[in-house]
């Protein structure tokens, strides 16, 4: 019992809040991370992998602003691959799979590396609320006050988590954790909009009880891409994955139980995610399917545990069992840990500003699966955004935002906060009307710089960062230098376009069907590094696009930007129609722009806005 | 420019005017209830038609007049509206026009009421135009085109489109998201030829939409031929009206005139253009050179002769598809086959003249019943929009054909709905099993 006197403090110990807790660190704020307990931060609860499409992009961006996540990734890496490597840069996904004790260290140095950040392990039971609507900060089970001038909550999947695996149910917040009960009613009393969302995860095997012969093996990349720019080689032995698939008897089993699944049985009602679905929703969703792919993914270098993704169940566990060992190679599979489907709440991120913080309560923010997210990156996103705006509150300064032209990051934080969620959100680079500019090489060039203004970059990136820009800056002014006519550009082995016209080297790079060889040839004219080669390459494939959706994004910032004015809403014109007003007066969004993503505002309903707005005193 | 605020009361006459029996003005605004107040005509009940005495400020009768009441946002533009249905004559309509912008009214612009029942959701912006053209239909072939795009008809074909179009985007999009569950790594045939095959059906349609302009704008003919075959005399006939100096002496029409009429339901513009001859008269040469260019621009070149075949008419034939043949004067000279024969001056074989070309005006303007987009601006966004299906159909990788396709769906977003991530990714999700 007592009293302790922070900046910030973080609730929950996963990628949200340790992203957070570290970002708060490193803006200069002191740091109190509490968690239920200290054993599993770090922990990867799902599959053992980090990044893909989309989210690869969101672990670049997290390594742009000096984050954790990548990092961690490339010391614990077993298995890299970018995925989608056959078509363009911008749609690259850097994916890794996870020694699961390697990385939870990996992260746990990382944060012991932070300086004024301290871990403290204690289930949070209350909030402290003053009387204006303002959090000034955490009580404890055990009783004791942390006062903080910003509280980050990332509970993940603990507010108010049920467990199911076929008709069982129980409290948790994951396999052997309990549920946060007490926050989650501290949240639903402040009036904060609560949903909730599920999802799933399949049984764990025992990896020596698997028949790897006649498996198809599926190895990453012979030169693994490191996830953050500050990593140079990956070190770790490197273990293939092995590619198997379900059948007919499968199918049979799942078909024969599925009174049984708690999340076809009606137990579970809430929404789950379409893109992540569990083998009883393939089987009914797709019935003319044969088979579908089942990837064994090996949960460590010493681990006996294998995660086999593409199975994930709410079977009951003897099911489980059968349908796991109607798989070829699975015959005698040993099921380590049962699969189960989690119900958790989450509070709806239309409540919260473009900062994370909430719109109702001073001094809050939500960071996570708590927004009705899905995946670490996604959750790790946001929580290096809160950490920021935590320190920059806690500091008496302004709370900062990423715009959708900037990043990824801001593209999910903005669709949550304007649009809200149906089902738990994932990051998908179809999201993003800027994704030929978002690309995952180019995350340091978007946001490295911006992450300085808000003084949440480390010296050695800052550095790193300098020397990069520059030598990229030195290679594109060389190749917009060197010019020549196509009969020049052929005598140098580079076949171009037999127009007459000179030519630039970035002219010549610009060209998508460049011969590889001529490509090789043109790049040996530049004297410079691999790395900055690459870069200076993408840079040019996409120059023309990058020039259209500049003026694109000019345009959609200029809309953007327009605010609307707070006392607006307290004299709406009478103008609108009662399904505009509705909806202007629930989610009062504070820009032209927020409002035209939010759903039901016709464009009509924004062309009359967008007068009324100007025609509002100021 | 920046279009007046939409917390204006605004008024107009929306019937009668200075010399009809009766003048409605029409109000819509804010500030409608209490302007009916101030008139001496407070709330009725709505859409009931009441008889009142209006007063100005100073208490003089202004007139006994029907007030009409239709509370927003149940009225047409969405917003509070009026009408006032006052005797005719100028002096009753200055007066309460008068009184009104001393209220704190002002004259609408044109369009303005449409415009603010767009900006207030009630109608959509093809609804709009077309509001625009039904006022402005002269003919009925031009309302039943203005009817069917009020209706939707024109949006239910944007529709179809929007729809495959999120279908073609979800393929590329569940391609670039979601690869393992494809084998190649770019668009696929099918999906370049469905791009092409819409993008085709896009320009189709803008060929029908030149139609449909043309309905919208009338039809030009232009009367060409040798001077004094009696081009002007014929005009006048089919449009029934005195429109050139018609004489005997060469030459008379020295000038590009104009004749506007009806035929076959299709506004017709007739040129009658100077008589095609050698000349030393500089004034004649340069309205011959209009002529020629007036001929090359027409719907339909009406080429006149008398019988007697003269210099610079063969020139004339060169769009063979686009042009009649008539020979006048069959009153004092012979008849000829395979064309129109007619004698202007006393009227023989005008009806048979006038059915050949309503037939054509018909085919040129299309059938009216055909939906069809009537405007510049719809074909400057659709043309965009095949233009980038066409490059999307082009390109073979996924990211830069999507990128295309995303421009192209955002064109036709001007004048229709526009397609949501959601909205593709509901498709993804529906047609594929995604998910490892």
């Amino acid at each position: 019992m007592g009293i302790v006197h922070t900046d910030v403090v973080v609730v929950g110990g996963g990628h949200a809040g340790c992203e957070a807790a570290a970002a708060a660190s490193r803006c200069g704020a002191q740091v109190i991370l509490v968690t239920h307990r200290l054993a599993t931060i770090g922990a990867l609860s799902c599959n053992p992998a980090i990044g893909g499409i989309g989210k690869g992009h969101l672990v670049r961006e997290i390594d742009a602003l000096d984050g954790l996540m990548a990092r961690a990734a490339d010391r614990a890496g077993i298995h890299f691959k970018v995925l989608n490597r056959r078509k363009g840069p911008a749609v690259h996904g850097p994916r890794a799979q996870m020694d699961r004790a390697l990385y939870a260290a990996a992260i746990r140095d990382l944060l012991a590396a932070c300086v004024n950040l301290t871990l403290h392990e204690a289930a949070i039971e209350d909030l402290l609320v003053d009387a204006t609507r303002r959090v000034n900060g955490v009580v404890c089970e055990d009783g004791t006050q942390i006062h903080a001038g910003a509280v980050v909550i990332t509970t993940g999947t603990f507010l108010h988590g049920t467990l199911h695996t076929g008709g069982e149910q129980r409290p948790g917040g994951r396999i052997g954790e309990p549920a946060a009960i007490g926050l989650g009613d501290r949240l639903t009393r402040l009036g904060l909009p609560m949903g909730r969302l599920k999802t799933g995860t399949p049984p764990r095997i025992r990896r020596s009880s698997i028949d790897w012969d006649g498996l198809e093996a599926d190895w990453g990349d012979a030169e693994p891409e490191p996830m953050s720019v500050l990593t140079s080689a990956i070190s770790r032995p490197q273990l293939a994955c092995r590619v198997t698939a379900t059948g007919k008897a499968t199918h049979d089993i799942v078909n024969a139980s599925m009174h049984l699944s708690a999340i076809r049985n009606g137990q579970i009602t809430s929404a789950g995610p379409r893109y992540c679905p569990s083998i009883e929703d393939k089987v009914t969703r797709f019935p003319g399917r044969a088979s579908h792919q089942v990837f064994l993914e090996p949960e460590g270098l010493e681990s006996d545990l294998v995660y086999p993704n593409g199975i994930s169940t709410s079977l009951p566990a003897n099911v489980q069992l059968a349908l796991v060992r109607s798989i070829p190679g699975l015959r005698h599979a040993e099921i380590v840990q049962a699969g189960y489907a989690v119900e958790y709440g989450f509070c709806d991120p239309r409540g919260l500003h473009a900062s994370l913080e909430a719109r109702t309560v001073r001094a809050l923010f939500l960071a996570g699966q708590i927004n009705g997210t899905t995946g670490y990156e996604e959750a790790a996103a946001q929580g290096i955004l809160a950490g920021i705006n935590a320190a920059r509150l806690a500091g008496r300064q302004a709370t900062a935002s990423i715009s959708r032209a900037t990043a990824y990051i801001g593209v999910m934080i903005d669709d949550l906060t304007t649009a809200g969620v149906t089902e738990p959100y994932r990051m998908f680079t179809s999201r993003s009307e800027f994704r030929l500019s978002l690309r995952a090489d180019n995350a340091p060039s978007r946001l490295t710089a911006l992450g300085q203004r808000w003084n949440v970059i480390g010296e050695e990136r800052l550095r790193f960062a300098a020397s990069e820009s520059e030598a990229l800056a030195a290679a594109r002014l060389a190749a917009e230098t060197i010019r020549h006519s196509p009969t020049a550009w052929r005598r140098l082995g580079i076949r171009t376009r037999d127009d007459g016209r000179v030519t630039t080297l970035f002219d010549v790079l610009s060209n998508g069907s460049l011969a590889p060889d001529d490509k090789e040839r043109a790049c040996a004219l530049l004297v410079t590094d691999d790395r900055t080669i690459r870069a200076l390459c993408h840079d040019a494939v996409y120059h023309r696009v990058a020039v259209r959706q500049s003026s694109e994004i000019r345009a959609a910032e200029l809309e953007h930007e327009t605010a609307i004015p707070e006392h607006f809403y307290a004299a709406l014109p009478g103008s609108f129609s009662s399904n505009t007003r509705r909806i202007l007066m629930a989610y009062r969004p504070h820009s032209i722009g927020a409002a035209a993503r939010l759903e039901g505002m016709t464009p009509a309903a924004v062309a009359g806005l967008m007068h009324a707005v100007s025609s509002c005193p100021r | 420019m920046m279009a007046p605020p939409l917390a204006d009361t605004v008024f107009a006459v929306a019937a009668g005017g200075r010399h009809a029996a009766l003048t409605v003005i029409r109000l819509s605004g804010a500030r409608c209830a209490d302007i009916l107040t101030s008139l001496g005509a407070p709330g009725s009940a709505p859409r009931m038609a009441v008889l009142r005495s209006l007063r100005d400020d100073a208490g003089r009768l202004l007139d006994r007049a029907l007030v009409l009441w239709f509370p927003g946002p149940r009225s047409y533009t969405g917003e509070d509206c009026a009408e006032l249905h006052l005797h005719g004559g100028g002096a009753v309509l200055e007066g309460v026009a008068h009184a009104l912008s001393r209220l704190g009214a002002r004259p609408a612009e044109a369009g303005e009421f449409t415009r603010r029942a767009f900006l207030n959701g009630r109608v959509d912006l093809l609804q709009a135009e077309a509001v625009a053209d039904l006022v402005a239909a002269e003919t009925d072939a031009q309302r039943d085109q203005a009817l069917l795009q009020m209706r939707g008809k024109v949006s239910d074909i944007h529709a179809g489109w929007r729809l495959r179009l999120m279908r073609l985007m979800a393929v590329l999009e569940a391609q670039i998201d979601f690869p393992d569950e494809f084998a190649e790594a770019g668009p696929n045939r099918a999906v370049s030829e469905d791009l092409a095959t819409l993008a085709r059906e896009l320009e189709d349609h803008l060929d029908r939409d030149r139609v449909s302009e043309r309905l919208r704008d009338g039809l030009v003919f232009a009367v060409v031929g040798a001077p004094n075959v009696g081009k002007s005399t014929l005009v006048n006939v089919l449009c029934a009206r005195d429109v050139s100096i018609v004489s005997a002496i060469p030459g008379t029409t020295r000038d590009v005139v104009e004749a506007r009429t009806i035929i076959g339901g299709v506004p017709v513009t007739f040129v009658d253009t100077a008589g095609l001859r050698e000349t030393g008269d500089e004034i004649e040469q340069e309205g011959m050179r209009r002529a020629r260019e007036r001929a090359r621009a027409a719907d339909l070149v009406v080429l006149v002769t008398d019988g007697q075949e003269r210099p610079g008419e063969k020139a004339l034939a060169f769009r063979p598809d686009s042009i009649l043949l008539v020979r006048n004067k069959i009153d004092i000279g012979a008849a000829a086959d395979g064309w129109h024969n007619v004698s202007a001056a006393r009227g023989d074989g005008v009806s048979d003249l006038r059915a050949a070309l309503a037939a054509r005006a018909r085919a040129l303007a299309g059938s009216r019943h055909v939906p069809a987009l009537t405007r510049p601006r719809h074909r400057a966004a659709v043309t965009d929009a095949a233009g980038h299906l066409r490059a999307a159909a082009a390109l073979h990788d996924a990211e830069f054909a999507a990128e295309e396709l995303r421009l192209g769906i955002r064109c036709l977003a001007r004048i229709g709905e526009g397609i949501e991530t959601e909205d593709v990714l509901d498709l993804v999700f529906r047609q594929f099993c995604i998910g490892k």
